[in-house]
């Protein structure tokens, strides 16, 4: 080549040689971060096979009672009507006037009886459970050890998430324990947290945005704004049980409304409670959808001589709206796990009454697995697993129902 | 009808940001039915100027404006005058297209709507797009995307959009600057169709346009102070052919600028 080297650039050969280099560092950042990747996948496969562990595996147990010393067709058999006769006949009176004032016996439904009929009446008592790796890897030292141990027990494999565990209510039993009260009451925060967060959020941006001169105060309402998204989650469990849970009772509780039988421990606290929690989330997100939409759209509107609210409803709004609804899915997935502050707030532990409105006690699927785990028995584990895949399941439901409906409303044009 | 000829005067119109003067002591008399263009080096004020005609400056946070613009002998920074009626008259195409995210019949039926249009939309449509000269291009594609249109095609239909809510002045921000020259010589022929009937205004950095299409011209430059200002304004003619200042000679002859 002719042309002239007067710069020091390197040539030749010592071009090859800063050039292979220059390769040498690429391809090790790139494996970096192909190795973060990867760590990440492990990471969430981890979590997934924990869970799976503890939902499935072999089960030991024993009847205290026969089946047969109540009835000589086969349980699986019975009518509800068969059901509610061996049960009055078998419980004591109190038992089954408990029962009845929990929820009505002739209206629960014949697979609810018949698990009332093995937790009551046939007792069956587990007497060791098994996780998955275990089961599947140890089948015949588990058969052997069972046969020496409990030699009256019945050992299956079994899978605790059933379609049972989804449509029972919560019991003292893990075997017979049901998420139904659980997920009816997460649904009905999530609503409530969300129908309340929402609209506020989003008015809230579009004052920010559109309205709000640029000064000391809107910047320190900004700060500020970010900071809360940032405030650990059991600091808003406080305010919820300071402003919702005590001075707002007689709202939060009906009585307003002439309910009579609640105080101020009702899922309306707790959805208000997280609609709080979630609400800096939406704010900064719908901010972010607003900023995003052009200036020259708004111009364009100004200058056909739109006012500002035309330009915002007609033409900001519009636009932003699919990353504003972003924005909610984040806040939908974060109030569906949050847990301390429903602690806090008082979510009930123990209730085996579906939530049947906003002024009902509640309890939430984070509780409810946050309460098992805690249990001491393994059963108690493998039902919080169960419920934990429950949950993500749920999770997952919820974004895709508001990703399809954000996809909707995102007309491309 | 007034009887002066004139469609919208300035009188020491200045526009400030904060402290700083951006644009100092305007005064012009744009004709009606006629067309006029600013021009001027970059950052000499001018679409400052032109967004001053139709206060879209209002939306800068730190701008004001003193002096008057009158229009009708009314001032249109005047205390009881609502900015939304000054754009109503006052139309504004962009520099860059800027059609609506929707459809080319609604990019044109919005504005007549939000202005309270009673007539039929149907023919308002048709009517603006073929003053737009766009009628035929797209009259089998109403309901299809504006953005599917080209960038001269979309410029048209902001025209369009603008003609349709019928101002009374139009102003022009670098309309074709962001086009192939075929576009912008349409833009040109359809600038002159529309001022049988519009008063346009219209900034532009490309000097052969202004002495092509306009009849007026509105000469800027910074002064020491960085502030802007009209150092000449006459007919587009003398401009071009014996300024009277030298900094204008100078500009229009490319020794500068």
């Amino acid at each position: 080549m002719n042309t002239p080297n007067t710069l020091p650039y390197p040539q030749g050969n010592a071009f090859y040689s800063t050039l292979r280099k220059r390769y040498l560092t690429a391809t090790i950042w790139q494996s970096l971060f192909l190795g973060s990747l990867l760590i990440a996948i492990i990471v969430l496969m981890a979590l997934i096979y924990n869970v799976i562990d503890g939902a499935f595996g072999y089960i030991a147990y024993e009847y205290k009672n026969s089946p047969s010393e109540f009835t000589a067709t086969a349980p699986n058999e019975l009518t509800k009507e068969e059901l509610l006769v061996i049960l009055k006949d078998n419980l004591s009176r109190g038992a089954y006037n408990k029962l009845d004032e929990e929820q009505t016996m002739e209206t629960r439904s014949q697979s609810d009886l018949l698990n009332l009929f093995f937790e009551r009446l046939v007792r069956l008592d587990t007497k060791q459970t098994w996780s998955m790796t275990e089961s599947l890897s140890k089948g015949a030292e588990i058969q052997a050890e069972v046969a020496e141990k409990y030699p009256d027990a019945v050992l299956e494999f079994r899978s605790w998430l059933t379609p049972q565990f989804l449509t029972a209510p919560m019991s003292s039993r893990a075997e017979f324990a049901g998420v139904r009260t659980a997920v009816l009451g997460s649904l009905w925060l999530v609503g409530i947290a969300i129908a309340f967060a929402l609209p506020i959020g989003t008015g809230a941006a579009i004052y920010l945005q559109e309205y709000a001169p640029k000064n000391w105060f809107t910047s320190i309402v900004q700060t500020n704004i970010n900071n809360l998204a940032g405030v650990p989650s059991i600091v808003y469990g406080m305010l919820g049980l300071a402003v919702f849970v005590r001075v707002m009772e007689s709202f939060t509780s009906g009585a307003m409304f002439g309910v009579t039988d609640s105080n101020g421990r009702t899922i309306l606290s707790a959805g208000l409670t997280m609609g709080i929690l979630v609400l800096p989330l939406i704010i900064i997100n719908a901010q972010e959808a607003i900023k995003a939409v052009p200036d020259s759209l708004r111009q364009a509107a100004f200058g056909v001589g739109a006012t500002r609210w035309q330009t915002i409803w007609h033409h900001v709004l519009p636009n932003a709206l699919p990353g504003i609804m972003t924005g909610s899915i984040l806040a939908l997935s974060r109030a569906l796990g949050e847990t301390a502050p429903l602690i806090v707030v008082g979510a009930s532990t123990f209730i085996s009454l579906d939530p049947d409105g906003p002024f009902s006690k509640f309890t939430a699927l984070p509780i409810q697995i946050y309460q098992w785990t805690t249990r001491a028995q393994s059963e108690f584990h493998a039902i919080a697993a169960s419920a934990i895949i429950v949950l993500l399941i749920l999770l997952l439901t919820l974004n895709a129902t508001a990703i399809l409906l954000r996809n909707r409303f995102q007309r491309r044009w | 009808m007034e009887n002066t000829n004139y469609a919208i005067e300035t009188n020491n119109l200045s526009i400030h940001y904060g402290n700083f003067t951006a644009v100092k002591g305007v005064n012009m008399k744009v004709e009606r039915q006629k067309i006029t263009a600013i021009i001027g080096p970059s950052g000499c004020g001018k679409s400052t100027l032109l967004r001053a005609f139709n206060r879209m400056n209002d939306f800068v946070p730190s701008c004001h404006v003193t002096g008057e613009l009158l229009l009708d002998n009314q001032n249109l920074y005047g205390k009881n005058v609502d900015p939304v009626e000054v754009r109503r008259k006052i139309g504004m195409v962009f520099q860059k297209p800027n059609p609506f995210p929707k459809s080319i019949y609604e990019n044109i039926a919005w504005g007549a709507r939000i202005n309270g249009f009673k007539g039929k939309m149907d023919e308002l449509v048709e009517q603006s797009l073929r003053s737009a000269a766009l009628w035929d291009e797209v009259k089998d594609k109403l309901q299809q995307s504006a953005y599917a249109l080209s960038g001269g095609q979309q410029q048209r239909l902001c025209i369009a959009r603008t003609i349709a809510i019928q101002p009374e002045i139009i102003l022009m921000d670098e309309p074709a600057s962001a086009l192939d020259p075929i576009s912008t010589l349409r833009i040109e022929e359809l600038m002159q169709e529309l001022k049988k009937n519009y008063t346009i205004l219209i900034v532009t950095h490309n000097m052969q346009q202004a002495a092509r299409a306009s009849d007026y011209t509105a000469m800027m430059m910074i002064d020491d102070q960085r502030a802007g200002g009209v150092i000449e304004f006459d007919d587009t003619k003398a401009i071009f052919t014996r300024p009277k200042d030298k900094r204008t000679e100078d500009y229009v002859t490319g020794r500068f600028g």
